[in-house]
């Protein structure tokens, strides 16, 4: 297996403070890489640096040269305004396929046909020229993966992906993500829900602006901080 | 038709039709994007803003056309500013600028002319306000408009849907808010004087709104947005001919009962495809 991005003592910040201090970690090719923490831990600023939207201001941020090429399909949080946009879902994930177009204004075919194999991958294709603001939850965040697949389909950067969706969804969506996993697809992903990621994920990452455990779900259950974070133990109340 | 032969025969009603549905068009399809990202009262704060900036420029004796596009170009900058920094909260700063520049015209035209028919026709719009050069520059604005539509429609789709996304694949957004807020401060400033700066903001919501009841496309929200636009300001400027009232109000209104149809249409549709099933 080979290391897609690797960070070695690196620092994300904005003007005057660092969101990430000191990281130092490796997301390697067929990795289920969670990212845990509590709100303003500096997750989503991590995810920034690792799309390039941020320079890290310490440190060494290494990207492999594949993945260069092919680029990071990202999912971003849903913002409201999405709820009633008026788009098909065709139309929204022909949008991922925006990085590779450049300049050019129009989508060619091949890309047409990449924006379908996404559809079909997800199971969607039937809601093609549905809209998108009358799917459900799951729907819609279905249709937001394929795009982010036809952005790139060697990584996938779930930012708090299942933020909104109901209980059946989620464990909908924890079903899909294993199977693209499975299928090769690098997943890397933010959240909240530390009790289901633990079954899931090959790496944990816990961060508290630094990082608090870096290693396998299996560690880090009885590590101090996965235990808090776990809600198991009477450590629960403490504030973090 | 000898209606509309009748009209075409004034000059100043044939610039008033093409000025006037070039604007409108502009405004159209600029206001598909900004309504979609809940920018819908910018274009509101922008007209009240052209307002002021017109009559202190009439007052102390500048260039009013110049002065005014520069102004509020200005303040579109500024307001999208505040709009992407989340914590200042857009609306209140909005109005609140809304307020203080109608206060400054206001105050600045009744220091030197006193309040005469122009403020009211700066207020609520006047028909006799194209002249040539607004033509003109109607149709420069309206070539970039179309133009930009055209070409970079899939990355306004993209920004438009999510600028999160369009940023990490390497869109350029700023870039594309920072022109969306030029062009709709001209297209405002430009609309501004036939509509009136209290009804100008109409043209950019309207549209799209409307269009929105009935399509479920993006594609066909912005093709149907501009069809609207050009429809209801023919129909808002014949009918204004013909009752002698108030053109940028006819429009106003000529728009809201086009809204009513699609709404009604929408309703229709759904009654129908729920039997069906």
């Amino acid at each position: 297996m080979s290391a897609l991005i690797t960070c070695s003592h690196v620092d994300f910040g904005y003007e005057n403070h660092d969101a990430v201090v000191d990281l130092t970690m490796e997301v390697e090719e067929g990795d289920y890489f969670c990212v845990v923490g509590v709100n303003g831990s500096g997750k989503s600023t991590l995810v920034k640096g690792l799309l390039g939207l941020l320079k890290p201001t310490k440190g060494t941020l290494a990207v492999s040269e594949e993945l260069k090429k092919t680029g990071i399909g990202y999912l971003p949080q849903q913002t409201a305004a999405q709820k009633d946009f008026p788009a098909t879902v065709n139309e929204v994930v022909l949008s991922g396929a925006l990085s590779r177009r450049g300049n050019r204004p129009f989508y060619s075919r091949r890309e047409k046909e990449m924006a379908l194999e996404a559809m079909e991958k997800l199971g969607i294709q039937d809601l093609k020229g549905r809209c998108y603001r009358e799917l459900s939850g799951g729907q819609q965040q279905r249709t937001l993966i394929a795009r982010a697949l036809c952005a790139a389909r060697k990584m996938l950067i779930l930012d708090e992906p299942i933020t909104g969706l109901d209980p059946s969804a989620i464990q909908d969506f924890y079903g899909l993500t294993r199977r693209l996993n499975q299928e090769g697809v690098t997943i890397f992903m933010v959240t909240h829900d530390v009790a289901n990621v633990v079954g899931q994920a090959t790496k944990i990452l816990h961060l508290r602006q630094r990082p608090l455990f870096f290693g396998t779900p299996q560690e880090y259950v009885s590590t101090p901080a996965g235990q808090e974070f776990l809600g198991g133990g009477r450590q629960t109340r403490k504030r973090f | 038709m000898r209606l509309i032969m009748e009209m075409l025969s004034y000059p100043f009603l044939v610039r008033a039709f093409v000025g006037g549905i070039l604007v409108s068009l502009c405004a159209a399809l600029l206001g598909v994007s900004l309504v979609l990202k809940r920018y819908s009262m910018i274009g509101d704060g922008l007209s009240h803003v052209s307002f002021g900036a017109l009559s202190v420029a009439m007052a102390v004796g500048w260039a009013p056309l110049p002065v005014s596009i520069l102004v509020v170009v200005l303040a579109a900058f500024f307001l999208l500013r505040i709009t992407e920094n989340s914590k200042v909260k857009s609306d209140g700063a909005i109005a609140m600028i809304s307020a203080v520049s109608l206060a400054a015209g206001i105050v600045a035209t009744s220091l030197t002319t006193g309040m005469t028919t122009d403020v009211s026709s700066y207020m609520f719009g006047s028909i006799l306000a194209m002249t040539p050069a607004d033509v003109k520059l109607s149709a420069g604005l309206s070539a970039v408009v179309l133009g930009l539509f055209l070409f970079c429609y899939n990355k306004i789709f993209a920004v438009t849907f999510d600028e999160n996304f369009a940023r990490a694949t390497g869109v350029n957004v700023s870039l594309y808010n920072i022109l969306t807020a030029v062009l709709t401060a001209v297209t405002i400033v430009l609309g501004m004087r036939m509509m009136g700066a209290m009804l100008i903001s109409s043209l950019t919501i309207f549209p799209a709104l409307t269009s929105m009841r009935l399509f479920k496309s993006f594609k066909g929200v912005v093709l149907s947005s501009g069809l609207v636009a050009v429809a209801c300001f023919c129909v808002g400027m014949a009918g204004s001919y013909r009752f002698s009232t108030p053109a940028g109000a006819s429009v106003v209104l000529v728009n809201m009962g086009a809204f009513g149809i699609f709404w009604l249409a929408a309703k229709i549709r759904e009654v129908w495809y729920g039997r069906k099933k």
